[in-house]
């Protein structure tokens, strides 16, 4: 199905080409219809033969193994930045779960801090690369987009997870207070096991957001060796080669979907037991 | 059972993020040329943009060991979109920077005490490029036209020419203009704003649908802000201004200026082999592109009078009085008063002089002759 559905996108741009207004249109006064000339839409088969030819004169790499390299280099950003917004996020959760105070003391905080734009975040924190050291551990640059990944990663996890962890039922709780359960085994006796079906959709946005966290953050900082780094120097070639830059947003557009693939089978892994779940 | 899985889970994520961790950092750093040296000095320098052929000269002293002969460990740090050089050295994340006048001045204005240390670009390198057939040869002929121009400080030559050329800016469309020619090529724009060394390369490097062969330069008017009297300098070291009292800091300034200029005079004579290099560097931009744009980079620095990196209280002058005087679109100026003379200094470049007479290195480049680079399509 889902390469039917590719294949469906690729003869939707073929169609709108041959289709479509050479120089843009306008609907109702507004220019919104993009142009279909070949240099801001280039031929599907243009953008797939790009990945076979070399990098440049000087190298014999082909597109194909740079942009492959570069989605290597960023999905193992976007995996720590990952890593560390589903633990942060985890942890969150947690202690709003046990503290009531401090959910309502936390959570505005944690809204108002998705609303700093990335971009302006980036370069402070991309600045902590090679000043910042901690217990002699040096912060190495690509630690930071990491860290913007996993900015975008926990708020959904921490939102998510804590909808689930107070998801039991009273009487459920009353039950483990009645068997004089400490707190601890009431978390994960019961409290995880509850919110595994609202941690899924969170780690799936999670999950989109570290790839942006850690591209934009490439784009912003210009981290060598990422896939989003690979976006600028590629879009600077635009002007003679159209076809080039889309082969960097195809790579970027592939580790999304290898880390949604990742999550699906955590999803499959985690629910696998559910039907069993409700019954008990 | 469940809890048990929670917890693999967890280690799972850990030993991936640990693998994740495990990734190197890659840092351009100096490797040749053993020199006996009691004690080297790390420096940092602070790029406007990534690699690419702008920045020969520093890849050159690294790659050829001229900072390694000063005792200089020298870390090269890449710009982006988002990095402001002069913030980065202000900020003291970088020990010089290369910035244009103009944007270093204004956050010298706003409180940065950053001094010019070397002049590199001695000409400005923005032109206005537009079609034949739109016939604009002077800064005269932009009225009622679409004029594009970069903003983020950038437009200040494109203003300042029409204030020179008595053309009031708001009969001009003036248009936000994108850092790629496609505007100029689908007509959005009728005279671009482009850098001899980057953006009208790309222009030449694109197919002309019509004929099916690459643009040419006939096929275009080329005005020049430097050759229209407008010019506004451009690429300079930056140095920490408080620092610069510290003799150990002036030391390696003039250590540094001097091997980077060493580098630069490397690249006068090896067009192709710097170009190679920063190629070699991990730009994505092609060789021809790269050489095109080494090739260019030359003209602004060769052949220098006073000197390579001498900066010119004439062109000095010029480039504050237009920085006061030019207004943009929001009627800003880029600066409100003129600055300081303390913010630049010829001492340090006086001084590296000295270093690279000994060296036997040729520091003013007056039989410099150009090149002439055949671009192809896409720069490849």
């Amino acid at each position: 199905m889902f390469v039917l559905a590719m294949a469906l996108v690729a003869a939707g741009w073929e169609i709108y080409k041959k289709f479509g207004p050479q120089n843009g249109g306008e609907v109702f006064g507004w220019k919104i219809l993009p142009r279909a000339k070949d240099r801001v839409m280039p031929h599907i088969s243009d953008i797939l033969g790009r990945f076979t030819d070399p990098l440049n004169r000087a190298s014999s790499e082909t597109v194909l193994s740079v942009v492959l390299k570069g989605v290597w280099f960023s999905f193992r950003l976007v995996l720590a930045g990952f890593g560390m917004g589903l633990i942060a996020g985890l942890l969150l959760a947690v202690v709003m779960t046990r503290f009531r105070f401090a959910e309502r003391a936390v959570l505005p905080y944690l809204v108002v801090s998705q609303t700093v734009p990335l971009i302006a975040l980036a370069p402070l924190v991309a600045s902590w690369g090679g000043k910042l050291h901690l217990f002699g551990w040096e912060w190495p640059r690509w630690m930071s987009s990491a860290v913007l990944g996993a900015f975008l990663t926990f708020f959904p996890i921490a939102v998510g997870a804590l909808r689930g962890l107070q998801s039991p039922t009273a009487a459920s709780l009353e039950l483990m207070d009645s068997l004089a359960a400490p707190w601890r085994r009431t978390l994960f006796t019961l409290r995880f096991p509850a919110a595994v079906p609202y941690l899924v959709p969170a780690l799936k946005l999670g999950a989109a957001g570290a790839v942006i966290g850690v591209v934009v953050s490439e784009i912003s900082t210009g981290l060598r060796g990422g896939i989003g780094r690979l976006v600028i120097e590629f879009s600077q070639k635009t002007t003679g080669d159209p076809a080039i830059v889309y082969t960097a947003v195809l790579g970027a557009a592939f580790l999304g979907l290898v880390m949604a693939g990742l999550v699906a089978i955590v999803d499959a892994v985690f629910m696998r037991n559910r039907p069993k779940e409700v019954e008990a | 059972m469940r809890n048990q899985r929670i917890k693999g889970f967890a280690a799972a994520v850990l030993a991936l993020s640990l693998i994740a961790a495990c990734s190197d950092d890659k840092k351009t750093t100096s490797t040749s040329a053993p020199v006996a040296c009691a004690t080297t000095t790390p420096v940092k320098l602070q790029l406007q943009w990534v690699t690419q052929a702008q920045f020969a000269g520093y890849y050159a002293a690294l790659d050829q060991g001229f900072y390694k002969a000063q005792c200089l460990e020298v870390t090269i740090l890449e710009g982006a979109v988002d990095i402001t050089p002069q913030t980065v050295l202000a900020n003291g994340d970088a020990d010089f920077a290369v910035s244009w006048v103009t944007k270093a001045l204004a956050s010298r204005e706003a409180g940065a005490n950053i001094v010019d240390i070397a002049q590199v670009f001695q000409r400005s390198g923005t032109l206005a490029v537009s079609f034949k057939d739109k016939n604009i040869t002077s800064a005269k002929d932009y009225a009622g036209k679409k004029i594009g121009n970069w903003g983020y400080g950038n437009e200040f030559e494109v203003f300042a020419a029409m204030t020179k050329a008595g053309i009031d800016p708001a009969t001009v469309e003036n248009v936000a203009q994108q850092f790629d020619m496609v505007g100029l090529l689908e007509g959005d724009i009728d005279a671009a704003e482009a850098m001899t060394y980057n953006e009208y390369a790309q222009v030449l490097e694109a197919k002309n649908p019509a004929t099916g062969k690459l643009y040419t330069a006939d096929d275009l008017n080329v005005i020049s802000y430097e050759e229209q009297g407008v010019g506004m300098l451009q690429d300079a070291i930056w140095a920490d201004g408080a620092r610069l009292s510290d003799a150990t800091y002036k030391d390696t300034a003039v250590k540094f200026v001097a091997a980077s200029l060493q580098g630069w005079a490397y690249c006068r004579d090896n067009v192709d082999a710097c170009a190679k290099l920063v190629t070699d560097q991990g730009s994505a931009l092609g060789l021809t592109h790269q050489t095109w744009q080494m090739n260019e980079v030359n003209k602004l620095i060769w052949p220098a009078a006073d000197g390579v990196g001498f900066i010119q209280q004439a062109a000095w002058d010029r480039t504050a009085a237009l920085a006061q005087e030019t207004k943009n679109l929001e009627g800003t100026t880029v600066l409100t008063k003129a600055p300081t003379a303390d913010a630049f200094t010829n001492d340090i470049v006086t001084a590296a002089y000295a270093i690279l007479k000994g060296l036997g290195v040729d520091i003013n480049g007056t039989s410099y002759k150009p090149a002439t680079v055949t671009l192809t399509e896409g720069g490849a």
